[in-house]
């Protein structure tokens, strides 16, 4: 453990701890845009800045190690006239469309922007304009508000293990690329959407479908698989406009392609609702009762004839453990075969 | 291709070299980056492709596009610079006949290029027309090489 | 030496190649082989190549040595040859009129040579050469009898501090690396020269290759690292291929290898080429690039003396501090800390280049004034023009002006006046130069050069070099000077790297010692040193004007009019300001304002 004081107050930590680690879990607050919690250190945006006592130039908390008896200012006049100025570098290469930007309200830029009250900018002059847009079906990838924070690239490849993403080009030109520039093409599972702190990454089916005014957070499990992910299902007017989940979770705010993006079935038109029983060749809505009861009845039939081993029994991965459990005990106990498997084994 | 590829790919093997190092090899082989020799890195690598990429679009010593057949190099370094290397590389533009921002001439014969600095200050400003060191230019002179090149044919042009 | 040998040597650094330096040699081999001399002084004339000898701007450079006589002939063509060869060779009689004059002297005669002793008079190529002049004496000592600690001591007591730009002191470096627990630990050569107007370690690697492997060898022993690497840059074709010779004759002779020089110390060295990236000059950003990914710098601390390449211990020296490191070990640190000042020890070579007369490479002691290099070693300015500023230190430094000339060249008094010594380049100006317009230069290329990885830099840089283009453009505004200072200052806080926290130097001290330019440019939209485009009118002077049509030749927008023999006038609505007019006329007639 190291003893280190952050605005004089003694804080201790283990080592190895980052400074800005440090001060979050003694409540003091640090702005940061490129640093998150699951990836490695980056110290690209500079807001993390403090000063340490001993220490030529001010350094970023979030790459910078704690030590035994460190002195750590978070917060000064030099410190804070920095992070506006850096704050406005970046908002005068950004396209200040909060008015129609998806992330508004929910975006870290934005809120930094507020919290520094930065309205005019000092510095003016070209912006990145990229005629491209990325064609891929998930995905809205608007360069132009990219704020090079290396967020994404690094949850592709620390977390994911897909590097669809990396750095190109350099400098002023420098954009988050795939290999020559095309389309992305990988599972889009959208880590890098939920990790994005700005505009640049949002989901394409969430365009235009509500912000956060009259948007209510559901939290619920994904019924995709068994592994039951935790998520949050974002609904205005009774329809999902948007899924996402939160970092406490036990799938610490991971989901992939089908719990992010696959959510349109619910307020599909073509989505069943009621059981349906083929009559005359011809599908009619039938209640539960009857559709059990017609189930039950072809399968003792079927087994009195030919025994039960003629039966077998498929369940979904959409299903629970338990239910999972539960089938294939009525497969074993009730119907009486071994026949039972289940979709995700293969 | 896949001869040449395979070649740079052994001797990469043999050298437990890097990615910059292949595609250096790459360069120098075909003059360029094509598309087909990152792919076929990355597969046989187990690279991903977006890291050729990045790395090849992040030193300006790599092209993606092809290069015309005559490399001409303008050094800009400040010794350069201040003996009016610019004015220098505006008459060669003008003698290709480039257009803004363009550095291969639409035959594919002259490849324009600046550099950082050669590190022959001493003898500004220098260009080097492929591969051979001219020092102290002037536009005369420059424009005069271009034309050997070129060719009587068009030299005149 | 049998004092009837002959000698010739003729440069070959790049400078000496450029200027026709492998013709020459050849023409020297083929006269001197000709019937007829061949049997007078055929077997005892040898003609060899050697490295950069300085002044580069005088190239090709021939030295005749007869006995213990040497001449030494500047501007050396092909056509030149057979005289030199049948009247001084044969003859016995220079010929004084191309032998070098005052100048060449007195460029030579006010340097203190250490790294540069031996380059310009041995063949680089050969290591035999090196070795007669008493090489790899100094690492067989260290390997063979002496403990690590010894020899950082010994560097210790030099006060030998990094020549690549920050002058960290050197054994600081190698003793804490020495004492890194690791299963490998690695000592890398800069030789990524990056700034623009610097050349010192392409020369250095040219000249005398193995200097650098021998400060290698020393090194490695005293931190303890069996292997290294020479980051050295791809646009030196010349320095990569003799370093590569040089390698692998050291490894044939066993100073490199396993067990080098019969000991049980294995050290090698590998050549890794940078592909061009001013960043990877910074030390976190050449380890990236040396592990094949894209030279980002990362966030120091940890520094790379502690975890460095592959995250082992790893030790950065650049190349003139390598090639110090045998000549210290051999002459003794007291020797070596008699040069220089006292926080700043030792010689420095620096590229004096620009509007300066004796352009190249010289060696001086640390603390010798300015203008002493610009005047009395480097031959003044120019076509006798003013004295401007010297810019010292690449894109991270600054321009030193002219009552500031008596500064002394040493790392705390370049800080002191807003500059660094940085690699060593010193690129001269003259009152043609715009101290703007040089700002910008900069500023284009750390924007250009800048890896993009945090926001001041990757964004400042950009933004800076807009302001300085719209001042040069003439749409400068009241508000402009200030800003620029502010956003510089913030830049260089809150940067990553040496990049970012450097780039704005240009700015700021010619901010500082040439406000009045830039308010010319804001205010009366005007370049007062005549180079800014968008600010000149060109016209004809009626008086000077001879009508002798050069200027409407020269004219690729046919904005010149005028029959011949009478007045010639430029249409300022067709002008493109290229200069060529003002270039062509022979009679000053072409006025530019």
């Amino acid at each position: 453990m190291a003893t280190l004081k952050i605005n004089s107050i003694d804080v201790v930590v283990p080592e190895g701890t980052t400074v800005l680690e440090a001060a979050r879990k003694s409540g003091i607050y640090i702005p940061a845009l490129c640093q998150h919690p699951k990836l490695t250190p980056f110290g690209g945006c500079r807001l993390c800045l403090v000063e340490i006592k001993g220490m030529p130039r001010p350094v970023t908390s979030c790459t910078t190690p704690v030590s035994e008896g460190m002195e750590v200012v978070t917060t000064s006049p030099t410190i804070e006239r920095l992070r506006k100025t850096v704050l406005e570098l970046i908002l005068s290469d950004h396209p200040n469309d909060c008015m129609v930007c998806e992330q508004a309200g929910a975006c870290t830029l934005q809120e930094l922007a507020y919290e520094y009250g930065i309205r005019e900018n000092r510095f003016e002059g070209e912006r990145r304009q990229y005629a491209k847009k990325d064609g891929n079906p998930f995905i809205e990838r608007d360069l132009e508000k990219c704020i090079m924070c290396g967020r994404c690239v690094k949850i592709c490849d620390e977390v994911q293990g897909v590097e669809a993403i990396e750095f190109g080009y350099r400098g002023f030109d420098a954009k988050i690329c795939t290999s020559f520039e095309e389309d992305l093409s990988c599972e889009f599972c959208g880590q890098c959407v939920a990790v994005c702190p700005t505009g640049a990454l949002t989901g394409k089916l969430w365009s235009k479908k509500g912000r956060q005014m009259g948007v209510r957070e559901v939290d619920s499990t994904c019924p995709y698989c068994g592994t039951g992910c935790s998520l949050t299902y974002h609904v205005k007017d009774n329809e999902i406009v948007r899924v996402t989940s939160k970092d406490d979770t036990i799938n610490e705010g991971l989901l992939c392609v089908k719990g992010r993006f696959a959510y349109k079935y619910v307020n599909s038109p073509d989505r069943l609702r009621k059981p349906l029983i083929k009559k005359d060749g011809v599908f009619v809505e039938a209640s539960w009762d009857d559709a059990l009861d017609l189930i039950a009845d072809r399968i003792k039939g079927i087994k009195a004839e030919h025994g039960p081993d003629v039966i077998a029994g498929l369940s979904s991965a959409r299903c629970t453990n338990e239910e999972n459990y539960a089938f294939q005990k009525f497969m074993r106990a009730a119907v009486g075969t071994n026949n039972v498997d289940h979709c995700a084994r293969l | 291709m896949k001869e040449k590829l395979n070649r740079i790919l052994e001797s990469y093997r043999k050298k437990e070299a890097n990615i910059i190092y292949l595609l250096q090899e790459t360069e120098e082989v075909f003059g360029y980056l094509p598309r087909e020799a990152v792919d076929f890195f990355a597969d046989e690598l187990g690279i991903a492709p977006s890291r050729f990429f990045g790395v090849a679009t992040f030193y300006s010593q790599f092209h993606l596009n092809p290069r015309g057949k005559n490399i001409i190099t303008a050094c800009c370094g400040t010794a350069c610079h201040v003996k009016g290397s610019e004015r220098l590389i505006n008459g060669l533009r003008q003698e290709l006949r480039l257009a803004e921002g363009e550095e291969t001439t639409g035959d594919m014969q002259f490849t324009l290029e600046k550099v950082n600095c050669v590190g022959a200050c001493s003898i500004a400003p220098v260009f080097i027309i492929n591969k051979k060191v001219y020092g102290k230019s002037t536009s005369d002179k420059l424009i005069k090489e271009v034309r050997a090149i070129k060719g009587p044919a068009d030299g005149q042009a | 030496m049998d004092k009837h040998n002959i000698t010739v040597k003729v440069c070959m650094g790049t400078g000496g190649i450029a200027a026709g330096g492998a013709e020459v040699l050849d023409a020297f081999v083929k006269e001197v082989s000709s019937s007829g001399i061949a049997a007078e002084v055929g077997k005892r004339c040898s003609s060899e190549k050697v490295g950069c000898r300085g002044l580069c701007a005088k190239d090709v450079l021939v030295d005749v040595i007869i006995g213990d006589q040497k001449v030494t002939y500047e501007h050396v063509k092909t056509d030149m040859v057979p005289r030199i060869v049948q009247e001084h060779i044969v003859g016995n009689a220079p010929v004084t009129e191309w032998a070098a004059g005052e100048d060449y002297h007195n460029f030579h005669n006010r340097q203190q040579k250490v790294v540069l002793s031996d380059c310009g008079n041995i063949d680089p190529e050969d290591i035999n050469a090196y070795i007669a002049v008493k090489g790899y004496v100094a690492a067989r000592k260290v390997v063979t009898s002496m403990s690590p600690s010894e020899v950082v001591g010994i560097i210790k007591a030099s006060g030998l501090r990094g020549r690549g730009g920050a002058g960290f002191p050197t054994a600081t470096k190698w003793e804490i690396a020495g004492k890194q627990e690791a299963a490998r630990k690695y000592l890398i050569c800069n030789a990524d020269e990056g700034d623009p107007g610097a050349f010192m370690d392409r020369s250095v690697i040219e000249g005398n290759p193995h200097a650098v492997i021998e400060g290698m060898i020393i090194g490695a022993y005293a931190i303890g690292s069996d292997k290294g690497y020479v980051y050295i840059r791809a646009e030196y074709p010349l320095a990569v291929e003799r370093l590569k010779k040089a390698l692998e004759d050291a490894r044939s002779q066993n100073l490199l290898g396993k067990g080098i020089m019969g000991t049980s110390f294995d050290f090698d060295i590998l050549i890794k080429l940078g592909a061009g990236a001013f960043v990877c000059g910074e030390e976190t950003a050449l380890i990236a690039s040396i592990e094949g990914q894209r030279g980002m710098p990362r966030a120091k601390p940890p520094f790379p003396v502690y975890q460095g390449l592959w995250g082992k211990p790893t030790v950065i020296n650049n190349v003139e501090t390598l090639a110090n490191v045998p000549y210290i070990m051999r002459n003794g640190p007291e020797w070596f800390a008699s040069f220089g000042t006292e926080k700043s020890k030792g010689t420095k070579v620096f590229a004096i280049t620009g509007k300066i007369k004796n352009s190249g490479l010289i060696e001086v002691p640390m603390g010798i004034p300015l203008r002493e290099i610009i005047y009395d070693i480097g031959g003044g300015i120019e076509g006798g023009r003013q004295f401007k500023a010297v810019q010292t230190g690449g894109p991270s430094g600054g321009c030193i002006p002219a009552d500031l000339l008596d500064t002394p060249v040493d790392f705390e008094s370049l800080a002191k006046v807003g500059s660094i010594v940085g690699s060593g380049g010193m690129v001269v100006l003259d009152e043609t130069d715009c101290m703007v317009n040089i700002a910008k230069f900069f500023l284009e290329f750390t924007r250009s050069e800048s890896c993009g990885k945090c926001v001041p830099c990757r964004i400042g840089t950009k933004r800076l070099l807009e302001i300085l283009e719209r001042i040069t453009r003439g749409e400068g505004k009241p508000g402009d000077i200030p800003l620029l200072e502010e956003m510089s200052v913030d830049i260089k806080l809150a940067s990553l790297c040496g990049l970012g926290q450097t780039a704005p130097n240009p700015v700021l001290s010619t901010i500082k010692y040439f406000r009045h330019e830039y308010e010319a440019h804001i205010n009366e939209k005007r370049c007062p040193a005549g180079v800014c485009r968008d600010l000149l009118t060109y016209s004809v002077l009626p008086e000077a004007c001879k009508g002798c049509g050069a200027c409407l030749r020269a004219c690729p927008a046919g904005a010149v009019t005028g029959e011949k023999k009478k007045l010639h006038s430029i249409d300022a609505s067709l002008c493109v300001k290229c200069g060529a007019c003002f270039d062509a006329c022979k009679f000053k007639a072409v006025k530019k304002e």
